[in-house]
Formats: C-alpha cells, structure tokens, sequence
C-alpha cells in the first residue's frame, strides 16, 4: 500500500507541476508574443515611458519565459521579491503576482473567497451524496416499482434544468413569494453558524439537485449490476442477511464508481461553482473569477485557475487512494 | 437431522418442481416437472447442455429465486422433513450455507474482490454460529483451508481471491461451503473453469469430504465424464425437465432416451477407439419461451415419427421404475434401437 | 503428406513486463520459449496443454499475426519470420484462423454478409458470380441457411457463430487453418457437428489444421499428429494412436489420466490409474531450471533441475515421436496405479 500511496503522491505532483507550466505559459507567454505589454496594463496607457519600464523591470517582464516561470514557481512554493533596484516588494508563499486592476496582492483576495466556494461545495455534496445514494439504492432494490419511476423521473428532471433556472425558481418561491429564507448573502460560519447555515440552504440544495440526479441514476445502475453478481449470490447462499447482503457486499461494490465521479466533481466545484456562485451573489472562487475575466486580470485568473488545478489533482489523488484501500486489486497489482 | 423413523421421506424430495421466469420477450419456462430425491451419502449427477435448467433447478433448492420478482417457483422441496417452497424466507435463509450449500462454477467471480478469503469464510461460519467469537471462527477457517488442502492456510486467510490460482480458489470456495457441515452440497459446474488436472484434484477431494461428512451431493455438469466419475444416480435434463433418470450404471450402459444417446454420441472418448465421424444431435436446443408441443425434443429427434404423431402432439411423461425415461418409444423398440442403431457407433 | 507446410525453429514469443512512469522492463512472460515443430501438408497437428501454456500465442505467430522474438518460422519454404504487414498480405491468403469465442470474434455491428465477405474484398479476390453468390455459397457450406446474409451475429446462436467463423476463414480458400479452441465454448451436441464440419471442409479443401484445444478427447478425435505443451514448450510429440499408447512424457500420462471416462463401471480403475499433479503450473517469467516440469513431476530426480532434457526419440519409439524427459514412462508403469499420498503443495 505504501509503495501505491508514494506512486499516487508524485504522479499528483507532476501532474500539478505540468499544469502550472501549461497555464503560465498560456497566460504569460501569449500576451507577449501578441506584443500586448503586461506592464501597461498595471498603470495604464497614458503613463510616463519611464514608470512603465521600472514595472516592467520591477515584475520581470524582460526576462526569459523560462526564468520568469522559475521566480512564479519559486513564488508559489517559498515566496518571492519583486525589486527595482531599491524599490522592493515582498510577496509571502504562495505568491499569485499582484491584481492588474487594484495592484492588491492575489493571494489574500483569493484566500478571502475560499470559505465561501468550500462551505458552497462541502454543503452541497454532503446533501447530494446522501440523497443521489438512497434514492439511487431504494430504486435499485425496488426496480420497476412507483417508487422507482418516481425517483428516476424526478432525477431525470434534475439533471436537465439548468442552476439558473431552479436557482431562480427557488428563491423566487421560498424568498420573495413563501419569505421563509432571507436573501442570500454569505455569513462566515465562525462568525455566526446559524446564519451560515440559513444563508446557505438555497445555494446548498439547488446545486445538490443536480448533483444528486446523476448520483441517484448511477447509483441505481450499479446497484442494479452489482445485485447481478456472482458474489452477491453467494453471499445470500451463505445465508447472510438481506441486510448484510445489501448494505456490505452490493454497497461496497456497488458504490466504488461513485468515488472516481465524486472526487471529480467535488474537486471541479472547488475551484468554483461559478453559476451557482452568481446566481445567488456568493463571492466565491467562482464569482472573483468571472469578474477577473471581465477586467482582464490576468494574475487573478491565473490564481483562480491554479487553485481549481490544485483541487482536482487534489481530490483525483484522493479518489485514487480510496480507490486502492476499496479494492485491493488496485493496490496489490 | 435423522430421518424420523415415522416418515420414510427421503433427505432431499423435490416434487414437481415448476420455475418459471417473467421477461419481456415472454415466459421462459426454466424448470418444468422435475421431480427426484436424494438420501445422504448418495451423489445425484445432473447433465444437460447450457440452458436445459440445470443451474435454475439448484437455485431452486437454496431459494435462491425468492429476490428475484420475476421468478415463480411452485411445487415441493423437501429437506429433512421440512417443506421449503412454502417455507418463510427466515426459514430457508438459515438453512442456506447450513444445512444446504452450495458450489459455483467461476470462484473468482463467486467471491467478492473486496474482502479477503478468509473473512468470507469467517462471515459464512459465523452467520450460523452467531455465539462464536472471531477468534475461534477464524480458526475453523484456517482448518477448513487446510482440510482443503490449501498450503500455507495461516497466510492465504489473509488473501484476497485474485491472488489465488483457479484450482486453489475453487478449494477456498469448497472450504466456505463445508464450513457449516452441510448434509447437503450442491456443486454446480465446480470443474467447468478449470484444467483437467485440476478439475482431477477437485473432484477428488469432494468425493473424499463426501465420505468423511457423509453428506449428500448434487453434481451439477455438462461433461458425462465428470458425472460418471462421481455420481450414484443421474438424471438427464432437456428444456427444462427431466428426460432420463436412473442408476448411474444404468443410464451409461443402457440409455434408454434417444437425446441421451445423442448425448453420448457427440462425444469423442479416451476409452474407446477413435470413430471416423461423431454423431451429434442435430439442430440446436430448444427456447423455453417456446417450447415444441409434445416431446420438446421432437425436433431434433431422429425417432419422433416412429409413433405416428404423438411425439408431437402428447408430452410424454417420465415413466419407469429405477430406470425412468420421458419418451413416446416403446421399450423394446428403444432397446433393440440402442443396441442395434446407437452403441455400434458410440 | 510428408511435405513439411509450416516449419518452426528455436521459435520464442517473450512479452516484456514493465514497470514504472518510464516503462522499464522488469521480466518478460516467457510464452513460447524455444520450439521447433513441423505442420505438414493436409495433416491436422493436435496443438495440447493446460492454459497459458502458449498454445494461442504459438497459434498466433504461426499466423504471424505476433512477431517472434527468435527462432524461424517457413510457410512452403519461404522465411517469414519478420515480414513486414505488407510483406504478409499473400500469407493472409493462405493461412486463416478460427477463434474460440464466438462472441467476441465477430463484429456485432456487422451483418454476416459483410463479415464473410470481408477477407474477400480485402485482398481484392474477383468473384465471378459475385460477392453476395460467393458468400452465400460459403454460407451453405458451413450449414448456414444462405438467407441469412442479411443478419447480425447477435440473431445466431453459439454454434452458428462459429460456423460464421469458419466460413470467414474458408473465404479465401487458405491452405491452413489455424483453430484456436474453436469447440471449447460450445455445448457438447453443438461441439460435436463443428468438429464434423471442420473434418468435412478438410477433405473436400485439402485443409491442413492446427488444431489447439485442451480437451485431450476432442484433440485425439481429430488430430493425425498431436503435441503436448508445458510452460512455452513442446514436451511430446507424436503420431496420433502411438501417443496415446504409449505417452513417454509424465505431463502427457498424468494429463490423460485426469481425462473423466463416461464409464462409471471403470470409475474405480479410473481413479485408482490416475496420476494426480500436484501443485499449480509455474509461471511462465521464472520457469524452473531444467526440466520445467520437475516441480510436479513424481519421477524427477537431480538432474532433472539442472539438465534441461532434450525433445528426441526416446526408448525404442519410431522416429515421429519425440519427448523432452530423461527418464520416459514404460508402458508397464503407464498402468501401474499411482497415486501420490502428498497433499497438494
Ligand atoms: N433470472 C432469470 N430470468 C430469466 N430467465 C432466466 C433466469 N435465470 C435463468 N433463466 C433461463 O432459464 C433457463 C435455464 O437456465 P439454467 O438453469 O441456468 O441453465 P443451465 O442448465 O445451463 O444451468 C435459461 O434459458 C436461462 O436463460
Ligand atoms: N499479449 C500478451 N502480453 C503478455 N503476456 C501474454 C500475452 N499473451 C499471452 N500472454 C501470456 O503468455 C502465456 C501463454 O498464453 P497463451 O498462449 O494464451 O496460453 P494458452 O493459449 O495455452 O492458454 C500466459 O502466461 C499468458 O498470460
Ligand atoms: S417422444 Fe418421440 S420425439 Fe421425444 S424422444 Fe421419444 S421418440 Fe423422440
Ligand atoms: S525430465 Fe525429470 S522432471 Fe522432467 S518430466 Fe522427465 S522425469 Fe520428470
Ligand atoms: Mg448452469
Ligand atoms: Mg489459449
């Protein structure tokens, strides 16, 4: 296991390596070599020749791409400091560069929205992984029953309306027409839960509903393969319990595809559900990306983009991991 | 456990057992009639090409149709005096993997990957010992893997089934069946995966822990050999129902159906001189959605025309006092026709 | 009859095994190691051996469908050991293969028709009465119902499958056949008319089979001349009655002896005969030195592990049998009953 964990770790950091590469290449490399200059759009155009060449000296603009890329990653893992002779900036690990539009430092806007996309995604997965299961369940073990029809149909439904238009519908019912919810706004959980929690419920559910809808049919199909198995006939000639039958040797299966699907999706929401995020005016990764893209804010995006990158390698090396203490034919090959 | 003296029922009485399967394309009539008994120490030998119900039959007996809502079995099973069709699901799960158990042909995919050998077989143990603690159950597995001859039993507890070799996996499989001790095993194609060496070693060591726990033995196969090699008595299934039925010995010396013979005839054999040419039924099984009227075997049949047309009117039944045979043929015209038509070129 | 169509030397199939981001090669699966072995024209070679003892692999490079990693293969004298894909396409003609798995061996997207005719209008035959003609007369030949041209494999049985198969094969009229367990999946009526079949094609075509199967019945049915494989080699070969007379080699004994007879009269001689093997098979990456069935073998002695006996005549047996053991089986120990007391181990 441990020779299967240490492969796993540093597939995930090569892969993370060859990311950076690829996105710093694309949103460095390409601005210079369509002759836009970086360093104007930190003061504008009018500015004198001269500032514009102490930024461009200050950032580096005039170096290699490769020995630019070598300060970035050393900015990313141990921090780094932009000078200009007596003019120096340090800029703490991890280092994204500083804001075209604002000049602020990247890193603390980003840390700023990182509660807010992780209480988002974390809320929701949790509600969608327990609905998408046993509805996904229940409809296997009661196939072709009202029940069953009844679950598919309604996933069925989940899975083709878009967030915004549940988003919408949602809190048009329950805010404005029911009054039950407030207008969402996001409450920091340590500063007040119960406000965290309330402020939550909308976004929480309407992105679960999607979700939960392609758990809910996926969990029935494998179920309904697994049930089929060889293994779980024999289980029930031992004379197991339906229970045990079910919930330990047609769950364990049954649900190990859920894991790869679920890590993907948990970790592309991380780096920011940018609908759901907009829809319901929460400044998370997602939404500080949209308006990053809007001002062309270059270092933002690419922070943004970086920090997604880090979540799904992240959670793919999670999946990977549980994947191998599930099945140990994973781990023992 | 002892056959009250009362009741002179038989260990295992299966009584016009009917399995028939609801699907889109229509009824699939998988067990039609059977009926047949065992007594325990005695090895029943069931052969049948694919799909003549064989499997549906042994599935029948653990109630293992019962989750299945498409499956409708009817008729009596009787186990040591208790009735099973009709039994509570309660009742016919604490027989299975006690009292009754039960063999698969593909032990790799019979056992779960997820869970070690071992602690399958402590699972089956301890579902009907619920007492016993997981030490001393642990122990009876590692007996049982040895018993089985699984070298290094203490270390393979702790494998998982793809690890083993086919022949050691269908050991384990045998080990999680007899940990219970059951009066009867059912083994359905235990060898039809494996080499011929080792499907050898297999069959002896179920014929030697038949001896030792003196249960009873449902052999399940295609291949006439195997059943030849281990069962007492046979019984020949076509299309869902029994079509011969009688001593071993008998049913291989004097078959007495002509798809028997046809059986016997598509098979070349070590023991005999090499014939120019085998000679196999004709056609290909019948569907048990649509079954023929009459003998189901009417038209594959190189004597149904030989009683004007009630082979293909009348569904014959199965007659005959140890040695029963399902067939519209007189007997002595099936015996001149064995001997003077079938065994000069078997 | 005694030309030699297919010849073997020194013929070695190893599949590298790698490891690794860089794929390094730790091992190679030693599937074929070292075989010489003659098909001669119109004779069915009997190709025997449990599973993974390179039977299909062997199959495979003398179709040339793998490269061999040494050793020489000659199809009519000519060397086509490392011919190129284009280089091969006249072999394509001439030597065919039929699969074991009906199922998996046909295109379940394509009607029969265009399945049977494929060979055909890949290598650009004319057919004179044209292409649906031709392959509706194939189809008649296998026993198929020619109307059928219009049909996807799906809609036929296991048995009708195969006979898809073969008639594929035929299409091209080749001069040998290579059949990979094509009864194995078959029920036994079913097995029985393919095996019938395939003996008819070769009488009225001339064919010449080689024949792989692990059903020492089946092969001794069809076979002239049969070799047995253990761990990637040939350990016997002979004519077809003098092997199963008189088999030389413990692997050929004990391997038939574990044949079930359907006789439950002679079940006790049967089972009082039979030599049972111990064990499991080695693999293949790290076969045992020598002889590479000293693990199993109740007659091996020392030099069995470090002397790798030679596949020649042994004892007084004609000149086409050969096995590959120092110390070969009498015939009077061939019935002696022996059955080894050790436990699997
Ligand atoms: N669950 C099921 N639903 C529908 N048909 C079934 C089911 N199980 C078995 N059958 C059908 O019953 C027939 C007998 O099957 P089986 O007993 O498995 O044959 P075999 O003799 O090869 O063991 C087959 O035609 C099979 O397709
Ligand atoms: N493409 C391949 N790559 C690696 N190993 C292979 C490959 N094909 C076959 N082998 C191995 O070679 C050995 C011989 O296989 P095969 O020729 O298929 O045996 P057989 O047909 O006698 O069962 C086996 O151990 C098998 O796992
Ligand atoms: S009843 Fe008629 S068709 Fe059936 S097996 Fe007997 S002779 Fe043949
Ligand atoms: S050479 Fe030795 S080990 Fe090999 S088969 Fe002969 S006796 Fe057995
Ligand atoms: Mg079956
Ligand atoms: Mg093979």
């Amino acid at each position: 296991m441990l020779a299967y964990i240490v492969r796993r770790v540093i597939n995930a950091i090569i892969t993370l390596l060859v990311v950076t590469a690829v996105t710093f290449g694309i949103f460095f490399a390409i601005p210079k070599a369509t002759g836009s200059d970086p360093a104007l759009l930190y003061i504008g155009k009018q500015s004198d020749p001269a500032a514009i060449e102490g930024i461009r000296q200050k950032m580096g603009f005039d170096d290699p791409i490769y020995v630019q890329y070598g300060k970035f990653l050393k900015g990313l893992v141990a921090g780094r400091d932009y000078a200009n002779g007596p003019d120096v900036t340090h800029c703490p690990a991890p280092c994204f560069g500083y804001s075209f539009a604002t000049d602020q430092e990247v890193t603390p806007l980003l840390l700023e929205d990182i509660p807010v996309t992780l209480s988002l995604a974390l809320g929701a997965a949790v509600l969608w992984l327990v609905m998408g299961i046993s509805f996904g369940v229940i409809s296997a073990l009661r196939r072709g029953t009202f029940i069953d029809r009844a679950a598919m149909t309604t996933a069925l439904a989940g899975v083709s309306l878009p967030v915004y238009f549940t988003g919408l519908l949602s809190t048009a019912i329950f805010v404005y027409w029911l009054g039950w919810l407030p207008q969402g706004q996001y409450v920091p959980f340590l500063e007040n839960p119960a406000d965290w929690f309330v402020n939550l419920i909308l976004p929480w559910v309407t992105l679960a509903f999607l979700f939960a809808a392609t758990y809910a049919r996926l969990t029935r199909a494998n179920m309904l393969e697994t049930l089929g198995e060889d293994y779980v006939r024999t289980a029930r000639a031992k004379g197991l319990t339906e229970r045990v039958v079910i919930g330990k040797h047609a769950l364990r299966s049954g649900l190990t595809p859920i894991v790869t699907v679920f890590g993907l999706d948990l970790g592309a929401l991380l780096g920011g559900a940018v609908l759901t995020e907009t829809v319901f005016n929460l400044r998370g990764l997602g939404y500080q990306a949209l308006q990053a893209i809007r001002q062309n804010d270059l270092p933002i995006i690419l922070g943004v983009t970086l920090i997604a990158a880090f979540f799904i390698v992240f959670a793919n090396l999670i999946v990977d991991l549980v994947y191998g203490w599930i099945d140990p034919r994973v781990r023992l090959a | 456990m002892s056959i009250g003296a009362t009741n002179a029922r038989p260990f295992l009485e299966i009584k016009d057992l009917n399995v028939r399967f609801e699907t889109d394309d229509g009824i699939v009539q998988a067990v039609t009639g059977s009926t047949f008994s065992l007594e325990k120490g005695q090895t029943l030998g069931i052969v049948g090409e694919s799909g003549s119900g064989k499997s549906v039959t042994s599935l029948a007996v653990l109630g293992l149709h019962r989750t299945r809502s498409n499956a409708k079995v009817s008729g009596e099973i009787w186990l040591d005096d208790e009735e099973l069709v009709t039994a509570s699901d309660e009742q016919v799960r604490k027989l299975r993997g006690g009292k009754m158990a039960m063999i698969f042909q593909d032990p790799l995919s019979a056992m779960h990957p997820y869970f070690t050998v071992g602690s399958q077989i402590v699972e089956a143990y301890r579902v009907h010992h619920p007492g016993v603690n997981k030490k001393v159950a642990r122990e009876r597995a590692i007996d049982m893997l040895a018993r089985v001859g699984i070298p290094q039993p203490e270390r393979r507890f702790n494998d998982y089934a793809h690890q083993f070799s086919g022949g050691m996996r269908q050991r384990a499989m045998i080990a999680m069946a007899l940990v219970n001790d059951p009066a009867l095993l059912i083994a359905d194609e235990p060898t039809t995966a494996l080499d011929v060496t080792v499907q050898a070693q297999i069959l002896d060591l179920i014929r030697d822990l038949q001896e030792e726990f003196g249960s009873a033995v449902i052999m399940i196969t295609h291949d006439l050999g195997v059943v030849a090699e281990l069962a007492d008595e046979v019984l020949v299934m076509y299309g869902g129902k029994v079509i011969e039925k009688g001593p071993a010995v008998d049913v291989f010396q004097q078959p007495q159906h002509p798809y028997t013979w046809g059986l016997l005839g598509s098979m070349p054999r070590l023991d005999r001189e090499v014939r120019d040419r085998l000679n196999p039924v004709k056609g290909t099984p019948p569907s048990l959605i649509n079954l023929p009227q009459g003998c189901a075997f009417n038209p594959r049949c190189p004597y149904a025309g030989r009683n004007g047309d009630r082979s293909f009117t009348e569904t014959p039944e199965l007659r005959g006092d140890i040695h029963k045979v399902a067939c519209h043929l007189p007997a002595e015209e099936r015996t001149k026709i064995f001997q003077q038509e079938v065994l000069p070129n078997l | 009859m005694s030309e030699n169509l297919l010849e073997v030397k020194g013929l070695e199939k190893h599949f590298p095994i790698t490891k690794g981001l860089f794929k390094r090669q730790v091992g190679a699966v030693r599937a074929v190691d070292g075989i010489d072995i003659e098909v001669k024209s119109g004779e069915t070679l009997g190709l025997v051996g449990e599973s993974g003892c390179g039977k299909s692999t062997t199959g495979r490079l003398f179709t040339r469908i793998l490269e061999p990693t040494a050793g020489t293969i000659t199809f009519e004298g000519e060397d086509i050991s490392h011919k190129s894909v284009t280089q091969l396409r006249p072999l394509r003609r001439d030597v065919q293969m039929i699969f074991q798995d009906p199922y998996s061996s046909l295109n379940p997207r394509h009607t029969v028709g265009s399945i049977v005719s494929a060979p055909l209008q890949i290598q650009n035959i004319p057919t004179p009465q044209g292409l649906k003609k031709a392959v509706q007369e194939l189809l008649e030949l296998v026993g198929l119902n020619p109307e059928h041209y219009n049909r996807y494999p799906h809609e036929f049985s296991g048995g009708q499958r195969q006979r898809i198969g073969i008639a594929r094969a035929l299409a091209l009229r080749p001069k040998l056949i290579i059949a990979d367990e094509p009864v194995s999946a078959l029920d036994v009526s079913i097995q029985a008319q393919v095996v019938n079949l395939l003996d008819d094609l070769q009488r009225e075509f001339d064919l010449t089979y080689v024949f792989i199967a692990h059903d020492l019945s089946v092969v001794r049915h069809i076979s002239d001349r049969v070799a047995v494989m253990y761990l990637g080699k040939v350990v016997e070969v002979a004519e077809r009655d003098e092997l199963y007379k008189n088999p030389r080699h413990p692997y050929t004994v004990a391997l038939m002896s574990a044949v079930p007879v359907p006789d439950p009269v002679r079940r006790d001689r049967a089972q009082r005969d039979r030599v049972l093997l111990t064990g499991d098979v080695p693999s293949p990456i790290n076969p045992p030195s020598g002889c590479r069935f000293r693990t199993r073998c109740w007659k091996a002695q020392d030099i069995c592990a470090t002397e790798e006996p030679p596949l020649v005549v042994r004892l007084d047996d004609p000149a086409s049998h050969q096995t590959a053991c120092h110390f070969p089986v009498v015939e009077d120990e061939a019935v002696a009953g022996r059955r080894p007391a050790a436990a699997p181990a």
